[in-house]
């Protein structure tokens, strides 16, 4: 049985026919083309299929399509409509990724994280990415990518406060 | 050569706008519109059976389904240095997950829905499930037709056993080296199976169109390679090289898993079978685990003799590999590890037998490392206790026996330039060498250890790597080589040489992921050698476009070639100062002359490289006499850990490694290698392990019960260290690091916890729970 959902995705209104059966990670590649979410596990272990879903990350392969009816979802090719975000040029400038698979889950994972925490510590940084899994870099360039952001956003907080 | 300052630099990644943005394409997500084809793969139940029938009639009869193939339509053996596997199953299974058949059809569902109804009768046979069961006189064949198998000529299988290949290497006289030593030290150390975890799963499509052109789409390390496989297992159908195409876009992760040919082959059979439609395997994170290729598994029995005043007299090594069900790759992990296996010291009397022996686990093949990591867990262990035992540092007692350039290796060959002191003095002094740490939480016990690795390229003496590169309009450059960018850094490092040649900036050179239709050859992306073997390449073909620049200048203008040189994408002239002629001017539309006509065309460059001192002939006795490697690339490991005795619980405070990269083209690659290897290492001798059930299942097959590292799993601090002793044959003097910063994990780990606590463990990984049993048995002791 075909269910219709519209939901926005990327800032775009869509409307698909989803099987009942059919996850949200299935509907973004296979009918939307939206392609960055990846298929690592299929159970939520690897956090590489990671998606905002109106707002709050969640593992798309975990989610029906059908749940995100009327609901806004964010992919990374949603986060650089007007150039890359600072965190993507952190994560370019300092080598936070190796093979890139998992990077559109990490980065999705960090985009959350820095718009409710904006000035977060290492060890919440690490707790926050605990669920993407990346066999390549040893984690470290990832932290620190996002620990830069995380502190300019707060300099430029303090910037303001005092200007 | 004029020094455009682009070696020993670290420019971003030119793969990093296209890996944050969404960009990159892996292999899943190439649209092949609505004519894809899905296919599902009946696995067989049993660790060892005979398959006496398959009825797919069911399964054929489900709609939409396309085709059910078995092993009966593609009887053909394969393998990249032994033929000893078919493209599915026939006649007899030898692990659980073995690919009997395929269904292909419309959706997945469909596909897996009729999988279910393929009735295969099995006739159950004992399986063998460990080195001592393989050995055993008398026992279990798993494969009776091992004598008649295809194989390179630098294997050693033996008919009607288990052995598929001993490599056995002699030199000296060990026992007469055992009788000089003052102490011998003798112990065996197991190592487990791993799996490598790319969190990309293996995905091929396959399309075979009617025009009779196969082409594949694959997630793989090896574009090339597998069109040889392909080429050399569907000859018997007509298949020429020519009519094979391999395109592998971005492939998330490889670690070895995604090396030669595992179940690619089955893409390459069911696109053939579908004639007309592309079809798509793409493995399950649990099929990854049991049907690409594995880690082998180890028994290492170990002996090695030395004298009071430190120097090793002899080592006795004996590797029993449980090298699974076929070994087509895997023998030659074997056969690296038997010329190796001494670890990186002067051993003047030795004898390594290294065994590779087949057993009815899943195919065992490259990981990360070639078997070093497996041998240098004992080899280190050993070394450590040996120096405890004479009485002597055990940082000391490296330093004496490490090996140094010219020194003669366990082959008869000499060793090339190293920085093994270096990497031994700066890795003592990173962390801080004899300072016993005080434990930060009260009650906690804190353990220091120090490790030497090594490891060189396993390849046949004739892999080779050639490079095309072709100018734009603007100066720009296309480099099209056949290496993969497994998150290494390599479409980086290529352009870095390419551009240091020809004064071209890393942000005006474009690396092309391959398509064996179009980029040059490269033999595979493993073994830490693409820098080195395709960096050489790619410096080729530089070379090649710089010379017909200067060539084209030189009529055009008439400056004697050897006056011209290239500086900020110029053409400039030591003779004539006011000469600069820019490349975007002319590379693609050439130097118009007095009279309006043009000197030049559109500069390309072409190179290539084979090193060609390597030899892969010697004395299958003593392996005396052959040049197997090319060179060795050696560093220094050590960590400082914590321990709760109570639970056993380690926690890394600082690991530091330090690496002779000859070179580092690219310093910041270097340490991301260095970072991701070290997390990767401590994994494996942590907790990482594949856990089979009496009948062979992997009890683990997924990431819930294989845990990998998260970002809460890594050490408080990781110091990497680049070392520079030039290979001479390299590149700018660079050679390779990939492997090598996983490889003394698991010593560092064994030696902190008996530095900590006393106890020794020899068997990976070296769990919480074994710690803390190990602390609670040497209490009651």
């Amino acid at each position: 049985m075909k269910t219709t959902i519209t939901l926005r995705i990327n800032g775009e209104s869509r409307s698909f026919d989803v099987a009942s059966g059919e996850t949200l990670l299935e509907m973004l590649r296979e009918r939307a083309g939206v392609k960055s979410p990846k298929i690592g596990c299929e159970r939520g272990d690897c956090g590489s299929c990671t998606v905002l879903l109106d707002g709050r990350t969640v593992r798309s392969c975990l989610v029906l399509a059908v749940e995100a009816d009327g609901r806004e979802v964010t992919t990374v090719e949603g986060l650089c409509r007007d150039g890359l975000t600072p965190l993507q040029e952190a994560f370019v400038a300092l080598n936070a990724f190796q093979c890139g698979y998992c990077a559109p889950g990490v980065l999705m994972t960090a985009t959350e994280l820095l718009a409710r925490n904006p000035d977060p510590t290492e060890d919440e940084v690490k707790e926050a990415i605990a669920g993407n899994l990346c066999r390549c870099t040893g984690y470290e360039p990832i932290v620190r990518a996002i620990m830069s952001v995380g502190g300019r956003e707060a300099r430029k907080r303090g910037e303001k406060d005092s200007g | 050569m004029a020094d455009h300052g682009q070696i020993g630099k670290s420019p971003p990644r030119i793969d990093g706008p296209d890996k944050v943005t969404g960009a990159a394409c892996f292999v899943d997500d190439i649209d092949f519109g609505p004519d894809l084809l899905h296919a599902e793969i009946v696995e067989s139940p049993h660790a060892h059976a005979l398959i006496k029938g398959v009825d797919t009639a069911a399964a054929a009869a489900v709609p939409g389904v396309v085709c059910v193939v078995t092993g009966q339509d593609f009887p053909y053996h394969f393998g990249l240095y032994m033929k000893d596997r078919y493209i599915f199953a026939r006649d007899r299974v030898r692990f659980v997950g073995e690919q009997v058949a395929a269904v292909v059809a419309r959706d997945p569902v469909t596909a897996r829905r009729a999988a279910r109804l393929v009735r295969v009768d099995y006739e159950p046979l004992p399986p063998v499930l460990s080195v001592e069961d393989a050995l055993r006189e008398g026992g279990t064949l798993i494969h009776p037709g091992l004598g008649d198998y295809a194989h390179v000529p630098w294997f050693f299988p033996r008919g009607d056993t288990n052995i598929a290949h001993w490599r056995k290497t002699r030199k000296g006289d060990a026992e007469a080296g055992f009788r000089e030593a003052d102490v011998v030290l003798e112990d065996t150390y197991t190592v487990p199976r791993y799996a490598h975890c790319a969190i990309e799963t293996h995905v091929i499509v396959g399309r075979l169109d009617h025009a009779r052109r196969l082409t594949l789409w694959s997630s793989s390390q090896s574009p090339y390679t597998q069109r040889h496989v392909f080429a050399e297992a569907l000859a018997p159908l007509g298949f020429r090289h020519q009519d094979i195409r391999v395109v592998t876009p971005y492939v998330g992760g490889g670690f070895g898993g995604k090396a030669g040919v595992s179940m690619e082959i089955i893409g390459a059979a069911l696109a053939i079978a579908a004639k007309g439609h592309p079809v798509k395997v793409r493995c399950s994170r649990e099929m990854e685990f049991t049907n690409t290729y594995q880690r082998q598994g180890l028994t290492a029995r170990l002996k090695i003799g030395a004298r009071r005043d430190g120097t090793i007299t002899a080592m006795e090594h004996t590797l029993h590999w449980d090298a699974g069900a076929y070994v087509e790759y895997g023998a030659n992990v074997v056969n690296a590890a038997g010329f190796s296996a001494t670890g990186p010291y002067r051993v003047p009397n030795l004898k390594i037998d290294s065994v590779c022996l087949y057993t009815n686990l899943p195919p065992g093949g490259p990981y990360r490392g070639f078997g070093y990591s497996e041998f240098l867990f004992g080899v280190e262990s050993h070394m450590t206790r040996l120096a405890q035992k004479i009485g002597m540092d055990p940082v000391e007692f490296r330093r004496r026996n490490a090996i140094a350039e010219g020194d003669t290796l366990a082959y008869g060959a000499a060793m090339n330039p190293s920085g093994m002191q270096e990497c031994i003095e700066k890795t003592a002094r990173a962390i801080e060498w004899g300072k016993k740490e005080e434990p930060e939480v009260p009650g906690r016990v804190t353990g220091k250890a120090f490790a030497l690795l090594w490891k060189a390229p396993a390849m046949p003496p004739n892999a080779g790597s050639a490079a095309f590169l072709k100018f734009n309009e603007d100066g720009s450059l296309n480099l099209a080589v056949s290496g993969m960018e497994i998150g290494q850094g390599y479409m980086t490092v290529m352009a870095q040489i390419a551009g240091e040649v020809l004064s071209v900036p890393v942000e005006k050179i474009r690396v092309e992921t391959p398509d064996t239709d179009r980029n040059a050859y490269e033999w595979q992306t493993v073994g830490s050698h693409v820098t080195w073997a395709c960096g050489n390449a790619v410096r080729d073909a530089a070379l090649e476009a710089r010379a017909r620049i200067f060539t084209v200048v030189n009529r055009a203008h008439g400056h004697p070639v050897e006056s011209l040189y290239l500086e900020d994408e110029c053409v400039r002239c030591r003779d004539d100062a006011g000469f600069s002629l820019p490349l975007r001017d002319f590379v693609i539309l050439g130097i118009m002359t007095a009279d309006g006509t043009f000197r030049g065309g559109p500069i390309m460059g072409s190179g290539m490289f084979m090193p060609e001192f390597a030899s892969a002939l010697s004395d299958p006795e003593t392996s005396q006499g052959g040049k197997p490697n090319v060179h060795y690339t050696v560093g220094a490991g050590a960590v400082s850990l914590e321990i709760d005795p109570e639970t056993g619980r380690m926690r890394i405070r600082k690991a530091v490694l330090a690496i002779d990269a000859g070179k580092a083209i690219n310093p910041e690659l270097v340490n991301g290698q260095i970072t991701g290897g070290l997390v990767q290492g401590f994994a494996t001798a942590l907790y990482e392990d594949m856990r089979f059930d009496a009948a062979g299942r992997l009890l683990n097959p997924n990431f819930t019960d294989y845990k990998i590292p998260t970002a809460m799993d890594v050490p408080d601090e990781m110091v990497p260290i680049i070392v520079e002793v030039a290979q001479p044959d390299g590149p700018f003097g660079a050679r390779g690091v990939g492997e090598h910063t996983m490889i003394p994990s698991a010593p560092l780990i064994a030696d902190a916890v008996a530095d900590a606590l006393g106890v020794r463990i020899t068997s990976m990984p070296i769990t919480a729970e074994k710690v803390c049993l190990a602390c609670r048995s040497a209490k009651r002791t």
